[in-house]
């Protein structure tokens, strides 16, 4: 999923302060699994915004509305009419949200509640670890189903550095070595001796450092 | 003086500056650029190195330039954020000053895939704008990007790139005004074959005060064949070359020599527009035009006359 957290009240407020009828969009997916942006989210927030906006002296209202995805035109489209009247949309989306809020409803101003962080696993309560930078070009067949691109701090393909340290990566022990777990899980099919073939260089084109990408199904007409 | 620089001196005594362009080899044997520095020395008062110049590997900016101050010839180094983050920037600012380089003209660079190289990637840490905002910090405070103090600053005299003919068009002077604000202290822009679009770049770089606080050089290039105009005109991204240059290079019976003759037109025509400093002539792969061009115009490098 896409992991994204709200951003402290004191960033959101610099912005919402600015308007009076202000819309809160949650989205039922990622996020409301990351218990960060879904309806419930939406809810907290617009209601922390009327109780500040109250003692602060400022007019208006604040309503919440929660569509399913804010990544399908169908689902942004279908708040037209809460989007209606409004000065600002604030979006508990990843960025996906507010940029094709802006983009179906280009007369309200958009802002971001939140922060997007990564492609991510739950890996287990409460926590989020990253697994995938969408490099376009995967190759983690032969790294044993690990990807050291997101998860190796050097995005580094021929195995561990001089970092490497009791399992730990050198930029923090909270941080697990990728190529370890690489070189114990390939070693578990008595494959560790692929490691000695040199991989890389990496392939850069096909990710967003090559030009923002696009797909298309093939056969089908948009 | 910023920098002590034989550009710096030309543009602040107010003398037309002339720079030209030496694009280092793919290979390693200094002498390509020993043959292009003795061919352009005597005839420009500085020369931009470039580095890896539309995203093809090439020796470093910072070796030509260095191979070019032996020649006698005044170097420009230019510095792309495409191929290095801001650590490997400021150590070669660090390591160019230290070799006597004494311009450092800041670009954001052709993104990787028109190069030789398009499965690189591209590392864009900082943009021309915060590059040049570095280098100024680092000369004149003087600190690194982090804060920290500098015990020896690079003087460096700070260049940038303009072109009047991307789009938005009335963003063009708006964007240079920022360079200027960021710190450059001169810029040289894109080849002008359109005149009246780049007069009104002026204008507008003149009523936004940029003229005041950056020297401009006007970006010119001579024309090799009506080919050399057509690919220019359609398939160079940022590029306006009206139809009358390539009708013109088209009907020319010596086109080398029409290409020469068309520069030196523009070049006359910028010489009289308020704002402009200078002129730099792109003859990429054809440094021998330059002497020619330079002739033509009835123009001596300013450090020259």
């Amino acid at each position: 999923m896409i992991a994204a957290e709200r951003k402290p009240f004191e960033q959101i407020k610099l912005v919402t302060d600015q308007f009076e009828n202000i819309l809160v969009v949650g989205c039922n997916t990622c996020v409301a699994v990351c218990l960060t942006g879904g309806e419930k989210e939406a809810e907290q927030l617009a209601a922390e915004l009327r109780l500040q906006r109250r003692n602060d002296g400022i007019g208006g209202s604040v309503e919440t509305v929660t569509v399913l995805r804010q990544c399908e035109n169908e689902f942004v489209d279908s708040i037209a009419a809460d989007v209606e009247g409004k000065d600002l949309v604030l979006s508990m989306a990843c960025s996906i949200g507010p940029q094709l809020i802006a983009e179906r409803h280009p007369a309200v101003r958009v802002a971001p509640a939140m922060n997007t962080n990564m492609l991510a696993v739950v890996q287990k309560h409460h926590v989020w670890s990253e697994y995938c930078v969408a490099c376009g070009d995967c190759g983690i067949f032969n790294t044993g189903g690990i990807c050291p691109i997101a998860r190796c701090a050097k995005q580094l393909l021929n195995g561990p550095c001089g970092g490497s340290q009791g399992g730990h990566c050198e930029i923090s022990a909270e941080v697990p070595c990728v190529w370890q777990l690489i070189y114990e899980k390939l070693a578990t099919f008595g494959l560790e001796g692929n490691l000695s073939r040199i991989g890389g260089p990496k392939n850069w084109s096909k990710s967003n450092s090559g030009g923002p990408r696009t797909m298309k199904k093939e056969g089908f007409e948009p | 003086m910023r920098s002590g620089s034989i550009l710096e001196k030309v543009l602040a005594d107010g003398k037309f500056a002339v720079t030209a362009e030496l694009g280092p080899p793919k290979g390693a044997d200094p002498q390509v650029i020993i043959d292009k520095a003795n061919i352009l020395k005597g005839h420009v008062d500085a020369v931009n190195i470039t580095d890896n110049q539309t995203a093809i590997a090439r020796m470093c900016s910072m070796a030509a330039a260095k191979i070019a101050i032996d020649q006698g010839l005044e170097p420009i180094m230019q510095m792309t954020c495409r191929d290095r983050n801001r650590l490997a920037m400021q150590a070669d600012i660090l390591g160019a000053a230290a070799l006597g380089i004494k311009n450092l003209l800041c670009l954001t660079g052709d993104h990787q895939s028109f190069g030789n190289h398009p499965e690189a990637l591209g590392v864009f840490d900082l943009d021309s704008i915060t590059l040049i905002k570095m280098v100024k910090d680092m000369r004149d405070v003087p600190q690194f990007q982090c804060g920290e103090e500098i015990t020896f600053a690079p003087k460096l005299l700070i260049g940038a790139a303009a072109n009047p003919y991307a789009d938005p068009f009335p963003f063009r002077a708006v964007r240079l005004a920022k360079k200027v604000e960021a710190g450059i202290d001169f810029c040289q822009t894109q080849i002008i074959y359109n005149l009246e679009k780049f007069e009104e770049f002026m204008r507008q770089c003149v009523e936004l005060g940029v003229t005041e606080r950056c020297k401009i050089l006007a970006g010119v290039a001579p024309l090799k064949s009506a080919g050399m105009a057509k690919y220019m005109k359609n398939r160079v991204a940022g590029m306006d070359v009206p139809d009358e240059v390539v009708e013109r290079m088209a009907a020319a019976e010596d086109a080398q020599s029409e290409g020469i003759d068309v520069c030196v037109e523009v070049i006359n025509r910028v010489r009289d527009i308020e704002g402009v400093a200078g002129v730099h002539i792109m003859a990429v792969e054809w440094e021998s035009a330059v002497p020619e061009i330079l002739s033509r115009a009835g123009l001596r490098a300013g450090s020259g006359s």
